[in-house]
């Protein structure tokens, strides 16, 4: 179960590389822009609770507006194409076959960042859906949908023509991501944008449905996909016990889909309590996918200072800690302590920030040279954004975790006012926005190794460009 | 997972199961709610929301108040208290016997059995059921919120973080426009330390016309002199809305009786 690929020559993985130039760039490019937007929206957000009049005259910079078109900056504007971005890349490898029909996948990168220009714009100027993690009004949802199918139906056409038939576990979690998305984007837009908006709690339930699979499931399908190609490929030894991969895989789609109805939610008892169970469940998987991540990256001889194998590490640490802290709120006294504070904020930006956004960026600093055929134009920088971006994770998502637990237990005792209660989480919250000017600095960074790269690129494409047309004709043709 | 079939069938299944269960048995289900009725009684619960809260229903979605405002009160648990309602014809004993038994926080036996006690030494008792929990010690609500409560709401806005207080009964705790539009324009001058931001700007400040719709301001927020705050269509709509909030009503799966005033 080797992902090294010895069988193919040389010569194809230059080609495969080539092929996704273009496509991967205009990924890239456009999710790093939205990585920098998507973080200062949240910074923004989160200063309001330092000075809550801050640029308070504007209706465009009030909090209820900025923190969803943060969240959603983040993960639709870079992590969900970035991912997509390196799954056609792992697709492409693993198949031994240059990208199948390279032009979708760059028209689909164009048409998903309008699409999340026109969503983070209508949060903005209040045309939110109001359902938590799907805020974008129905015209960006459209948008994104096709673009999805669109570089979908490319990294299942480069599957279908792959040259080697052997299956490898990224390819089963990187599959399933890729049909994931799609059914449980439309089916919830369907649902709770169309014409006949079903009544009352109904919405409520589908949402955190939609929430729970693209978090927990989709975000660990692909994240825990990318990573199990790029551990064993950059540790140079195979992915450490495949049973236990399996098991991950499969308990993870089947148990980790029923999670998400928090407990005491308004609705029918049974449904809250399907959840609980089913979380219990998902603890299994989200262990044994430790295991596997630990045995493949503890045996490796890997010394990397802030390289992509650093990011990973971190990633896949994250995703067990913020996986773990999810599940435990599947308990009923847990879950009711703390199910209206910052510790779900702070779990979710573990699992998105610390697990997601990690494992993608290792996977981009790890193809991005290999993909333009050009050096990284800083690579000192990219060393110092894993630092920034794991130290800005940490004291980001930590604090609030902590502070959630704080505020929860004054929040049960009804002798402590709610003003206090409140007050409790200002300091954590003051924390936490220290953390996310780290990881403003770190997004700044990455954003300026790929449009420095970008230029390059294009620059050296002028050249080539002016120099053929300015080359001397050959005599034949002149004579013709 | 040898082929790509099956990958594909194992998570097909693995999805499909979950949307049937999540998606589409909710929707049978609590699709088909349908208008109760309030417990010992012929209203009908929920009603419709007045026009302009409809409105203000898009005004506090536009604005994502939900992102800090829950609209759920959460309930630990019932507790029954036997209420002393007449003292029959040796008042002096029953009323000792009263003030010697524990009344409140009770179980429905003991309830039972404390409001016996009395009856057997002539006294009449009424037995009463609340709900407990923090929620409702904090006033928030007398029982936990249930699904017909966001019967007529789309989108329902449940909430998920309390960074400010829970609003499932604020028209019942605030039943003042002039609170509702005074502290959406300058939370800080009705709660001094609140991390709310204003809403400055869905009101207008305007040359002083002595309107009836200018907002009564403490001193040290009012508008300069010769001009006054008057809402915007959207700040009324919104305050019409929060004052409808009001999901309190005793029903079947969520009883409580409400002790007569004295």
């Amino acid at each position: 179960m080797n992902p090294i690929d010895n069988k193919s020559p040389a010569a194809c993985s230059s080609e495969i590389d080539a092929s996704l130039r273009v496509p991967l760039l205009a990924l890239f490019g456009g999710a790093a822009l939205w990585l920098v937007v998507g973080l200062v929206l949240g910074l923004l957000a989160g200063l309001k609770f330092h000075a809550p009049d801050l640029l308070g005259a504007c209706p465009l910079m009030t909090y209820g507006r900025l923190a969803p078109a943060a969240n959603d900056a983040v993960l639709y504007g870079f992590a969900i194409p970035a991912a997509l971005g390196v799954i056609l890349w792992i697709m492409s490898r693993l198949s031994g076959m240059p990208v199948a029909l390279p032009i979708v996948p760059v028209v689909a990168a164009n048409i998903w960042n309008v699409g999340v220009l026109v969503g983070i714009a209508g949060i903005l100027i209040g045309e939110s859906t109001g359902y938590p993690w799907l805020e974008f009004p129905r015209a960006a949802a459209v948008l994104l949908f096709a673009a999805f199918l669109l570089i979908a139906v490319s990294a299942a056409a480069t599957f279908g023509w792959r040259r080697q038939r052997e299956l490898f576990p990224a390819h089963w979690f990187l599959f399933a991501a890729l049909l994931w998305f799609p059914w449980t984007y439309s089916s919830a837009n369907l649902f709770l944008t169309a014409v006949h908006v079903p009544r009352g709690m109904v919405q409520a339930v589908i949402d955190w449905w939609f929430a729970n699979n693209l978090l927990f499931v989709w975000l660990g399908l692909a994240g825990v996909g990318i990573a199990f190609y790029f551990l064993p490929k950059i540790g140079g030894r195979p992915l450490a016990s495949s049973g236990y991969a399996l098991f991950g895989f499969l308990t993870l789609m089947f148990f980790g889909s029923w999670v998400g109805i928090p407990v005491g939610a308004p609705v029918p008892a049974w449904l809250p309590t399907v959840s609980t169970v089913a979380a219990m469940l998902s603890i299994p998987p989200v262990i044994a996918i430790a295991i596997v991540s630990l045995r493949t990256a503890c045996g490796a001889k890997v010394v990397c200072f802030g390289g992509p194998f650093c990011f990973l590490r971190f990633g896949l640490l994250s995703f067990f800690l913020g996986s773990m802290l999810y599940l435990i709120t599947g308990c009923p006294r847990f879950g009711h302590l703390v199910q209206f504070t910052w510790y779900s904020v702070g779990q979710t930006q573990l699992t998105l920030l610390g697990f997601f956004v990690m494992v993608v960026l290792g996977g981009i600093y790890e193809i991005l040279s290999k993909t333009s055929g050009l050096e990284l134009p800083f690579p000192k920088l990219a060393k110092a954004h894993c630092y920034l971006a794991m130290l800005g994770v940490l004291l980001y998502a930590v604090p609030l975790v902590i502070g959630g637990v704080e505020q929860g237990i004054r929040l049960q005792n009804p002798a402590v006012p709610f003003a206090d209660a409140n007050a409790a989480a200002l300091l954590w919250l003051r924390i936490s926005s220290t953390g996310q000017i780290l990881l403003i600095l770190g997004s700044l960074l990455l954003a300026l190794n790929i449009f420095v790269m970008t230029i390059k690129w294009k620059i050296a494409l002028g050249k080539s460009l002016f120099a053929a047309v300015t080359a001397p004709l050959p005599v034949t043709e002149v004579k013709a | 997972m040898k082929t790509g079939i099956g990958v594909f069938v194992a998570a097909f299944a693995a999805l499909g199961a979950s949307w049937a269960g999540f998606v589409l048995a909710p929707s049978l289900q609590l699709g088909g709610t349908k208008v109760t009725t309030v417990l010992n009684s012929t209203d009908e619960y929920p009603v419709q929301r007045p026009g302009e809260a409809a409105l203000g229903l898009q005004v506090y979605r536009a604005n994502g108040c939900a992102a800090c405002h829950t609209q759920q009160v959460q309930q630990d648990g019932t507790a029954f208290e036997v209420v002393l309602t007449g003292a029959g014809k040796d008042p002096v004993t029953v009323s000792n016997l009263a003030a010697g038994l524990k009344l409140t926080g009770l179980t429905k036996e003991a309830a039972d059995a404390a409001a016996k006690t009395i009856a057997d030494a002539g006294g009449k008792t009424e037995t009463h059921l609340s709900g407990t929990g923090a929620d409702i010690s904090r006033g928030w609500g007398s029982r936990h919120s249930v699904a017909v409560d966001f019967l007529y709401d789309a989108p329902v806005q449940p909430g998920s973080l309390r960074a400010g207080p829970d609003l499932t009964n604020i028209g019942a705790r605030a039943a003042d426009a002039n609170w509702q539009l005074v502290h959406l324009y300058a939370p800080k001058a009705i709660v001094k330390d609140s991390t709310m931001p204003s809403f400055a700007y869905l009101f207008e400040v305007r040359a002083a016309t002595g309107s009836a719709e200018a907002l009564k301001l403490p001193a040290g927020f009012a508008a300069p002199a010769g001009f006054e705050v008057v809402p915007t269509p959207a700040a009324r709509h919104l305050a019409a809305y929060l004052l409808s909030l009001h999901a309190d009503a005793p029903l079947y799966e969520a009883p409580y009786s409400q002790l007569a005033k004295p």
